[in-house]
């Protein structure tokens, strides 16, 4: 049966800025030469901790008092926003910026500026006024969002999906969802992460036990390796263009891909620790709605974040689903950029992408033993993996409190 | 300490919170705002850094008095003599 163009939601550009890259041809060659890049930085009270670090230009689409009076996270959305219209070839200055929406997913906002004023007043004996007028708009919620459409003067709606670690995922789908509403005809969804530049979230999970260390930088974050530790935060962003079908044939534009599936559940039994049956519901459900059957899934990009615990749960997750699948190939990003938290899923998913293109499957690195718990078939260790043809990918994405989100893409067939 | 002294630190200011603006030929007689893309939280910074800077304070009814160069000269240099004599 065919279906409806204007009900099938295809992506049609793209923006990023990873640790180690800061376009997709930069971001992907990487991950195909195993290139990790993850430094030491400081960390006010801390000394110095492993984060994966952006050096992507601001100025290339911000005036400098934006920068100033701004965010990271808003920064970050702009670029990945510009970079993903630009991609697109949409003839910007000629739509209707009042039909384009802004969906950014964030695992959290305003903790970096929060932070920096608490220790400002520091300096000034506690004094609150000394506290910066613009706090309340750096620390908004909608904040990223919100940066994006003043920059780049945009009409339509704008928030931020806060959804922990499954937030990159998340703003994907809401900004598919939109689409089929017919609340926009355009869509600019992704992901970001500032979360580098707060102590908070890198002292929450020492604390946790739940923070990753090397004396190597470049193999702190090691996802399926029995010497796994924790978890390497970094920043980040991806951003894509979304459009209806219809829309995407009639301006002939260039379709990367299909948005076809997706589903978001939650555990509802523990905060942290993830729950694998729910995992493997979530990735089941997603297969379902995209009227596949696991066997179709030619990558499932996992979100292991290298914790003891959490990676076993996952592998769990997709043993069980996958059983059978000979030619499922399983693979991770976080061995190379960290984990860049609400950025994470829109970045893992953007990596896998060209895969449609070059048959390969980018491996998970700084694997030097595989623990056994973690083993799954086809696992893509080390070295990218040549397969015959990838046409769709499974991209996992979960966080804290339980949230579980899974997005399938294709390739597109029209 | 000079009127032009006063100015000086004014500018350093704007160079510091509008780091895009030409300063070079800003007009101490002209509205600053008339001159330079600065707005009301642009305004708040300036009051804030001659706080934070200079320990110097402009209540809010007396924001008026920062509107150009010379009114900040005329309305600040005052304050700087009280704060050097204290």
């Amino acid at each position: 049966m065919e279906r409806d163009p204007a009900k099938r939601i295809v992506i049609t550009g793209l923006g990023l800025t990873s640790p180690n890259g800061n376009t997709l041809s930069e971001y992907r060659a990487n991950l195909l030469a195993g290139k990790a890049r993850v430094q030491r930085i400081p960390m006010r009270y801390m000394g110095e901790v492993n984060a994966g670090v952006c050096d992507y230009d601001p100025m290339k689409y911000q005036k400098r008092k934006e920068v100033r009076n701004g965010t990271r996270a808003g920064s970050i959305a702009i670029y990945c926003s510009r970079e993903a219209v630009a991609d697109s070839g949409l003839d910007w200055d000629g739509i209707d910026k009042a039909r384009v929406g802004v969906y950014i997913g964030t695992t959290e906002h305003g903790n970096v500026e929060t932070e920096n004023e608490v220790y400002n007043i520091s300096q000034f004996d506690y004094d609150t006024k000394y506290w910066t007028h613009h706090h309340n708009p750096r620390t908004v919620a909608n904040n990223p969002a919100g940066e994006v459409t003043m920059n780049m003067g945009i009409h339509g709606p704008h928030y931020t999906i806060g959804a922990a670690c499954a937030a990159g995922n998340a703003g994907l789908i809401q900004g598919a969802q939109m689409l089929l509403l017919g609340e926009v005809d355009y869509a600019l969804a992704g992901g970001v992460s500032e979360s580098i530049h707060t102590f908070g979230i890198f002292a929450g999970f020492k604390s946790q036990g739940a923070l990753g260390d090397h004396e190597d930088p470049n193999m702190a974050s090691r996802p399926f390796d029995k010497s796994r530790n924790g978890i390497v935060v970094s920043e980040g962003g991806a951003v894509y263009v979304l459009e209806r079908l219809s829309d995407a044939q009639a301006r002939g534009a260039n379709i990367i891909c299909e948005i076809v599936g997706w589903n978001i559940n939650s555990d509802a039994t523990d905060a942290v620790l993830p729950n694998p049956e729910r995992q493997a519901q979530c990735m089941r459900a997603a297969i379902k709605r995209a009227g596949l059957t696991p066997q179709d899934i030619d990558i499932v990009s996992t979100h292991a974040t290298a914790t003891p615990a959490g990676d076993i749960q996952e592998v769990k997750a997709v043993r069980e689903v996958f059983a059978n699948c000979p030619t499922t190939y399983v693979n991770n990003t976080k061995s190379f950029i960290g984990h860049a938290m609400g950025a994470a899923g829109a970045l893992e998913l953007a990596g896998n992408l060209p895969s449609f293109n070059d048959n390969q499957v980018h491996p998970t690195i700084n694997v030097t033993e595989l623990d056994p718990e973690c083993a799954v078939e086809n696992l893509v260790l080390n070295e990218p993996k040549l397969v015959e043809r990838v046409d769709t990918i499974l991209n996992n994405s979960f966080g804290m409190l339980g949230i579980n989100s899974a997005l399938i893409v294709k390739r597109f067939v029209d | 300490m000079t009127k032009e002294d006063v100015k000086q630190i004014v500018l350093d200011i704007i160079a510091e919170i509008a780091p895009d603006e030409e300063l070079s030929d800003i007009k101490p007689e002209v509205r600053l705002r008339e001159q330079l893309d600065l707005d009301s939280m642009d305004f708040l910074d300036i009051v804030m850094e001659l706080r934070k800077q200079h320990g110097i304070e402009v209540p809010e009814d007396d924001y008026p008095e920062l509107a150009s160069l010379d009114s900040c000269a005329d309305y600040l240099l005052p304050k700087f003599e009280a704060k050097a004599s204290a």
